[in-house]
């Protein structure tokens, strides 16, 4: 068995003990550099658990290190040192408060390197710290332990302790698109994981970057069907863009950077963990470094776009002659808006957005037609089929948006910028593909379109006397307002909140009907202020998603708009709220059943209302109260402004608002399914 | 179309698994799959043959290079290139067959590996029709068993896949 020989050479000015460590034989892992190791003359036996597998990957399953401890090479020998040397609680302590300090590697006497030693656990408090890392939403168990001490003996990151984890993952979502940051969550094994999985499956589907830390069983039980063992990594495996499992607690700070890089370069996404316990066991303790950088040789994302195909898209933008930009969330997430808005501007075409583009373009200004697709405005829809040119940018072609693909924008040509190849003629074909950064490609189109002019500035002219023909056929038809003593319209509510708030919250959604009424009434004109579940559409969202961008955001007005169906599903977070004195507010669009169902099977199957009622629902007033909040209940239009004025008059109290609705209001237009862009149902009596 | 894709893959546990998952998920499907380490035991070589129309395969592609543990890839069917496939196969040799057999077995330029009073076990390597047509001409004999390792490729001439 190799092991390694440690000196103590005195103190650090932190009172951490400088240690310097010689390795004496040879190390089998891990093997710093792999060619070197694998060219060696002579080659190690490697015991069962230890890398490199030979042979596929999946085809060994490691179970590293082996119980027997014989595995690693720097493994240590502190187990000797704790008691002796004084690496006791104490110490730890002292270590990680002065954490991030520069002085966590110094030189001794000798000038050799000194460095730190960390258990598992204590490297994912320090690491986390070290990037910056300031809210970590999780719940705790078996699992994930020896972490969760880790944390407590530090006071930098802070851990907001949900009551689903479910939660903790959307509140770091919440968080990631409010911030543009990759938001992190910790949870235990198996359910603790298996909890986690709808949010990141939501985070995956609008590429939001998320790092989920994972507990796991310790390693020489992976296999057995040990207590609250789940394979977590394969549970997972479509709806991450990649997880690691730590096969070594060295490998940790690596790993969790790996997994940070990942999350939040090229097309964002969230990245799972698995962490064996054994990896984290506070009598093992390993050289801790925080690796400023990694490099993967499989993993380059682009950096800009290709200038051919860029210029070749500028030239047929500016002989257009009737042009539509359509652009996503890929903009949202790229940072890009302040680009696309310039470029827009400068060209004076039409833009429509997705859904998740909601805000990247300033829906008060003239150009911009709303957003597009199945509850899609009137205008949007109706240019898009009409288009001669469709610049699409971080968009993704989704069925929601584009109805039948046969059908879809029968005259258009259409070019495609997208970080993710994968995404460009995956469901419609584009004439002019770029790959590349939303932003670099925006910014150099912005300077290739400079100093010229648009080959047919009278064709603009037509084209925009046209869409405002559009838009006018629907103005003032959009709904019908609430009548004394009828119950209110779900519209008119979202209308007032935009008011109130001056358009300037951050609003969450969760999914339904109010979901849409939010998304078409409220008007944004910032990039990251729609918070919604687009490519999932999890009901359960809008609630945690809002308290993860309150408790980073505490100076903002932050709203969840939800239904009385969807809140139901993560309403036991009030409890969170109230240890954490979150002062979100919450907009219950209460229609009493599931309306968006409702809906459809009004329209679908002669409104045979299977299961789509909400029966018993709980008095949410006393409900709110019995958390300690204010709730509100409204029930008249006279009542729905000073409610909403009352509800936001602090912002550090969470108000609930019930607001009782019509439950008979169905989300117009909506797209005829299997028809074009332009087939829409407009009301109940109206279709295009 | 059929195309053989040929993978450099990180040889790391769960690579193989992500992209077998990435085939059933998107709904691609597998004909034959095919891996092993390369010289670089970091490198595992994985090569699979599907089948599909040009947009089918331009996403099978993209998405493969998406993932994070494929390193680098190439559509052997692009390019000049020579397929090969290892194939076992027992069959029955009595009497007058056992003749036949052998005589099928030479024209093939297979091998006999094994042998026992009843049965041979042959050894033929080829591309996947010649081996498809190795076992029409066995099945009146009688087969019992069949092991094929799936398709292996490499492109013809100058043109190397590594790093
Ligand atoms: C977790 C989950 N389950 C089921 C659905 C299907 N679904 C979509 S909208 C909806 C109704 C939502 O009801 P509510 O929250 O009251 O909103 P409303 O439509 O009434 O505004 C349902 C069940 C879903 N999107 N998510
Ligand atoms: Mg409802």
């Amino acid at each position: 068995m190799e092991s390694c020989q440690f000196l103590i050479c005195g103190r650090g000015s932190n009172g951490q003990p400088l240690i310097t460590a010689r390795r004496v034989g040879e190390s089998l892992y891990p093997p710093k550099d792999f060619r070197a190791w694998a060219n060696r003359p002579t080659w190690p036996t490697p015991r069962h658990g230890e890398l490199p597998c030979k042979g596929a990957g999946d085809l060994c399953r490691h179970k590293s290190p082996s119980p027997d401890k014989s595995a690693g090479p720097n493994r240590a020998i502190c187990q000797g040192l704790a008691s002796g040397a004084g690496l006791g609680r104490q110490r730890h302590t002292a270590a990680l408060d002065t954490a991030g300090c520069p002085a966590d590697r110094t030189r001794d006497l000798q000038g050799r390197n000194t460095v730190e030693l960390l258990s598992g656990a204590d490297m994912i408090a320090r690491f986390l710290q070290d990037e910056g890392i300031e809210y970590i939403y999780g719940y705790p168990g078996g699992a994930a332990l020896h972490i969760y001490d880790a944390l407590f003996r530090q006071d930098k990151v802070k851990h907001i302790l949900v009551r689903h984890e479910q939660a903790a993952t959307h509140a770091a979502d919440g968080y990631a698109r409010a911030s543009g940051k990759p938001g992190c969550v910790l949870v235990t094994s198996g359910p603790g994981a298996t909890n986690a999985v709808t949010g990141i499956a939501t985070a995956y589907m609008d590429s939001i970057p998320m790092v989920v830390l994972c507990g796991q069983v310790a390693s020489h039980l992976i296999g057995e069907d040990a207590f609250q063992e789940t394979d977590i990594v394969g549970v997972t495996r479509p709806i991450v863009k990649h997880s690691f499992s730590i096969r070594h607690p060295s490998e940790i700070p690596e790993v969790l950077k790996k997994a940070f890089y990942l999350a939040a370069t090229g097309r964002p996404g969230p990245v799972v963990v698995d962490i064996p316990k054994d990896m984290t066991a506070p009598t093992e303790r390993y050289e801790y470094i925080y690796p400023k950088k990694v490099k993967m040789r499989s993993y380059n994302p682009v950096t800009r776009g290709h200038t051919g195909q860029i210029k070749k898209a500028v030239e047929m933008i500016l002989k257009a002659k009737r042009p539509v930009f359509y652009t996503g969330g890929g903009v949202v997430t790229g940072k890009a808006s302040e680009g696309l808005t310039d470029l827009v501007k400068q060209l004076g075409y039409p833009i429509t957005t997705t859904l998740m583009g909601i805000g990247a373009y300033p829906q008060s200004d003239r150009q911009c037609l709303g957003w597009l697709g199945m509850h899609g405005s009137y205008e949007s829809n109706m240019a898009m089929h009409h288009a001669d040119l469709i610049v699409a940018i971080g968009a993704r072609f989704d069925d929601r948006v584009t109805n039948s693909t046969s059908k879809f924008c029968p005259t258009a040509k259409i070019i495609h910028v997208d970080v993710d190849p994968s995404s460009i003629s995956k469901t419609v074909r584009a004439d002019v593909p770029i790959v590349g950064p939303a932003s670099s490609v925006i910014n150099e189109m912005i300077s290739l379109v400079q100093g010229h002019k648009i080959a047919h500035p009278e064709a603009l002219t037509e084209w925009w006397e046209k869409i405002d023909g559009w838009r006018a056929d629907r103005e003032g038809k959009l709904y019908e307002p609430s009548k004394v003593d009828e119950a209110l319209k779900p519209q008119e509510v979202i209308e007032a909140l935009c008011r109130v708030t001056r358009g300037e919250a951050y609003v969450t959604t969760d999914v339904g009907q109010h979901q849409m009424f939010a998304a078409q009434y409220y008007k944004f004109d910032k990039p990251n202020r729609l918070i919604t579940s687009g490519g999932l559409g999890t009901m359960g969202f809008g609630f945690p998603a809002a308290m993860g961008i309150k408790q980073n955001y505490p100076d903002d007005d932050v709203v969840c708009v939800t239904g009385e169906g969807s809140f139901q599903m993560m309403m036991q977070e009030l409890s969170t709220c109230k240890q954490y004195g979150v002062g979100v507010k919450i907009v219950n669009l209460n229609n009493a059943s599931l309306g968006m169902v409702r809906q459809w099977q009004d329209l679908n199957y002669k409104s045979r209302h299977a299961h789509s009622y909400m029966e018993s629902l709980p008095d949410f007033h006393m409900l709110i109260e019995a958390y300690g909040f204010t709730a509100i209940t409204v029930n008249t239009l006279d009542e729905l402004e000073p409610a909403l004025e009352r509800a936001f008059a602090d912002k550090h109290e969470l108000v609930f608002l019930d607001v009782k609705v019509d439950p008979h209001e169905h989300v117009y237009p909506m797209q005829v399914p299997l028809g074009a862009m332009r087939d829409m149902l407009l009301s109940k009596t109206e279709r295009t | 179309m059929r195309h053989i894709i040929s993978i450099l893959l990180e040889n790391e546990p769960g690579a193989l698994s992500r992209v077998v998952g990435l085939f059933s998920q998107r709904n691609f499907n597998i004909e034959t799959l095919n891996v092993a380490p390369t010289e670089d035991p970091s490198l595992s070589r994985l090569t699979v043959t599907t089948i599909g129309d040009d947009r089918v395969i331009e996403q099978i592609t993209k998405h493969l290079n998406k993932l994070i543990d494929v390193v680098k890839l190439v559509d052997l069917t692009e390019g000049n290139h020579i397929e090969r496939e290892l194939m076992l196969v027992k069959v029955k040799a009595l009497g007058a067959a056992r003749d036949e057999v052998k005589r099928t077995v030479d024209i093939f330029r297979a091998q006999i590996v094994d042998v026992t009073p009843s049965l041979y076990t042959v050894q033929i390597t080829g591309d996947a029709g010649k081996l498809d047509a190795f076992l029409q001409a066995m099945a009146p004999v009688g087969i019992l068993e069949v092991a094929r390792t799936g398709v292996s490729g490499i492109a013809r001439g100058d043109k190397v896949l590594s790093l």
